[in-house]
């Protein structure tokens, strides 16, 4: 704040002296010591475990050991090379740079982008061989990929679109997605028969789908219904006390979820129709082919769906739900119908993890994966469809690949410093779509905002 | 539910509560001035709580301390717990926060970073001080001092109660009496016309984050002589707190130590109503009931005049 009265008070040249910044004050020196304290991190995060009986031991050895100076070295280097040698290398990049928009308008992948996006053969030619390569390619994988591709990313998939509807395309703040994931969970196992309240009747799995999905619509319009009118923040906290109270029920009603065992030996999937008789068992690769089923169907419907009237008022709701009202749009029917939308994939997914799982308990459904999903479709790129596969399949890979690299119980540390840098360094997300992203660049020309939420942080300046 | 156990639980809950109430001004205070979840915020109380068991695993109070030490004891652990927090608070504006707000990023934006964030600072201090619980080493022993209405108060609820209640007077002081105070609102009300009437923002933001950690940090401190220190222990509090300052109405200072009050005691009068396990269900039920009456939370938003 002001320091006009300090500077009355004084005589000219000692203010002047109070005005002039000494060498260590530069920019250039305090990017040293954000450097420096960066090295001292780095030293920290990649140094040794630490244990509770000396709850110094970690501390000490980075601080004794070698690599504090290792990593100090490289980071002080990288800032030596930027400050005093930058000119050349930064000359010659921005040549590169130059030459390169000169040759193609927006890179090599943005050009091979826009071609794919132009014509319409090599569009869906692209995609085909994207779907028999998806088809092939895992046949090929170790057991333990394959797992891991059809437990969790797929599954994780299949959630992340139907998130991106309620949050990419509605704008919605839904830190408790995961709560639907569970619902379709628990109706599964209820309506095989293995929760101790009794079915009606037990169904086969893929009839379970329907009902499970009926079931996280009415979830969702319940939950929606009251709290749909509340602004950004505040539906974010609600969905999650949402998600927690579903939690705290699977875990606490005995009588109804069974309690903190959940449920067990849930049948796996089968076909027992018009002479067609298949059971899926515990492989994961029949499973991996039903998932690619339902999320190339969940897609083609919502990407139907995207483009249809119901899309473009989300679209308007999510951009301005003032200006959206104002134009007719139904704001809180068509915010609704995103939630149920999205929640109703979630019960697919939870349909079917289940059945592959075939146990349950209430530790399966923990509120950190409601913000973990959110974070895959942002990572991915916010309200496109590719973009969140991608980003759903590498936040999921990286931690399972983490494990070889560094030490297992580490892993989500540097999943999370991976958040961060992201958000800084690219915002927009892996693949976002061009929507979005001429929503971002607008609003960081101080055009619009890029979210219905409100106002960017903090203000524009 | 007999009378004594009512006003036992009372007691209990409005001691809960007064913690709820110091962590939820955290989140209040930066979302007055960013218009943000701290997501992070947790993670500041956790480390905070570290800061504590830090400064006392060096100290090492021993056995049967003195009253003389046994106050400096707790003095210094809390300097140390707010040491760690405003520290923690402070680094998560400047290296986090600080960037997206030049740039202009949507508010989505932020609150990944914030999650990412908090991933990141609590599984680093998982790896730095061990994953097992720990608890603080006693500073004192801990007896009864008085009873209200029957209820007996030890002194770590004394001491809990008391540094909760004088954070709360001060900041409440800082924010309404101090020139501080008046940048903290002017930018809560309006950053851009804030700058152009001369307060340093960036300054102001960055000693919010410092405030709110500070109090976090001192929390956590609190919370850990409580029960115990772990990496994981911010995640529920923090939730827990968030919902107390949105039932206040966020970014309303007054309005976040009434919800955490509030819900301290509903989440305590929970117990011997219906039992140790709904305790966050009915914290979060409390939530969504008076957010479907009163979206703007009991006292109103009232960002702006942040107090």
């Amino acid at each position: 704040m002001s320091t006009t009265e300090t500077s009355k008070s004084l005589t000219p040249s000692a203010a002047a002296k109070l005005r002039r910044t000494a060498w260590y004050q530069t920019e250039r020196y305090s990017r040293l010591w954000a450097m420096i304290a960066l090295g001292v991190l780095l030293a920290l995060v990649t140094g040794e475990q630490g244990n509770t009986r000396d709850i110094f031991y970690s501390i000490e050895s980075t601080f004794t050991g070698p690599k504090l100076w290792l990593w100090l070295a490289f980071t002080v280097g990288v800032w030596a090379l930027r400050e005093f040698a930058a000119t050349p290398i930064k000359g010659a990049a921005t040549k590169a740079k130059e030459s390169a928009k000169s040759a193609t308008s927006a890179g090599p992948v943005g050009s091979l982008r826009t071609r794919f996006q132009s014509d319409k053969r090599l569009k869906l030619g692209g995609i085909a061989v994207l779907l028999i390569l998806v088809l092939v390619i895992p046949s090929g994988l170790e057991r333990t990929w394959q797992t891991v591709l059809v437990d969790q990313i797929a599954i994780f998939a299949l959630l992340a679109i139907g998130l991106n509807v309620v949050i990419g395309w509605a704008g919605l703040l839904d830190l408790g997605f995961f709560a639907f994931f569970a619902v379709g969970a628990y109706s599964t196992a209820y309506w095989t028969g293995r929760l101790p309240i009794e079915p009606p009747v037990v169904l086969n799995n893929f009839w379970v789908i329907p009902v499970a999905v009926v079931t996280c619509l009415i979830c969702g319009l319940l939950l929606g219904a009251p709290t749909l009118r509340l602004r950004g923040d505040y539906l974010a906290i609600v969905t999650l006390g949402f998600h927690e109270i579903i939690y705290l029920v699977a875990k606490n009603a005995d009588g109804l979820t069974g309690g903190p065992q959940g449920a067990r030996l849930i049948p796996d999937f089968s076909i027992d129709f018009a002479g067609i008789e298949y059971k899926w068992s515990i492989k994961p690769l029949p499973y991996w082919y039903l998932l690619v089923f339902f999320i190339v169907l969940v897609i083609i419907l919502f990407s139907r769906l995207e483009h249809s009237r119901v899309g473009r008022a989300w679209t308007a709701i999510r951009e301005d739900e003032i200006a959206a009202a104002a134009n007719g749009v139904n704001t809180v029917q068509f915010k609704l119908m995103a939630f149920a939308i999205g929640a109703s994939t979630s019960g697919v997914a939870g349909v079917i993890f289940t059945s592959k799982y075939g146990y349950i308990n209430p530790e399966v459904f923990p509120l950190l994966q409601s913000i973990l999903i959110l974070a895959y479709v942002i990572f991915g790129g916010m309200g496109s469809i590719p973009g969140v596969l991608i980003g759903t399949a590498i936040l999921v890979w990286l931690p399972e690949a983490l494990k070889d690299w560094v030490d297992p119980s580490d892993r989500y540390m540097y999943l999370g410093a991976l958040l961060v840098i992201m958000m800084i360094y690219r915002p927009q997300g892996v693949w976002p779509s061009r929507r979005r992203q001429r929503e971002l660049k607008m609003a960081e020309e101080g055009i619009g905002d890029a979210d219905a939420m409100s106002e960017p942080a903090g203000g524009k300046f | 539910m007999s009378l004594q156990e009512f006003w036992d639980y009372l007691v209990l809950g409005v001691m809960l509560g007064s913690l709820y109430a110091v962590i939820a001004i955290g989140y209040t205070l930066v979302y007055g001035v960013l218009q943000l979840i701290n997501f992070a915020h947790s993670e500041v109380f956790m480390l905070g709580a570290y800061g504590s068991l830090i400064v006392l695993q060096l100290v090492n109070p021993g056995d049967n301390p003195t009253a003389v030490a046994s106050i400096g004891f707790v003095a210094l652990a809390m300097a140390g717990s707010a040491l760690f927090g405003g520290v923690t608070a402070y680094g998560l504006e400047k290296v986090a926060y600080r960037p997206l707000r030049r740039r202009g990023a949507p508010r989505l934006i932020f609150l990944i970073t914030a999650i990412g964030a908090s991933f990141f600072l609590y599984n680093l201090a998982g790896k730095l001080f061990g994953r097992d619980p720990l608890p603080l080493p006693e500073m004192y022993d801990n007896h009864n001092v008085f009873t209200i209405f029957g209820a007996g108060v030890n002194i770590t609820q004394l001491l809990q109660f008391a540094t909760a209640v004088v954070m709360m007077i001060g900041l409440d002081l800082v924010v309404n009496r101090t020139k501080l105070g008046k940048g903290i609102r002017a930018v809560a009300q309006d950053a851009e016309v804030a700058g152009l009437m001369g307060v340093d923002i960036d300054k102001v933001i960055s000693r919010t984050f410092i405030i709110g950690g500070v109090l976090g940090g001192v929390a956590g401190f609190l919370f850990a002589n409580l029960n115990q220190v772990s990496y994981t222990m911010g995640f529920i509090p923090g939730i827990t707190a968030f919902a107390a300052a949105v039932v206040g109405g966020i970014g309303n200072i007054r309005g976040a130590m009434f919800g955490g009050i509030l819900i301290g005691i509903v989440e305590t009068m929970t117990v011997p109503l219906l039992g140790d396990e709904w305790r966050s269900v009915s914290a979060m039920v409390v939530l969504i009931l008076v957010l479907m009456f009163r979206p703007m939370g009991i006292l109103g938003e009232r960002v702006g005049r942040a107090a």
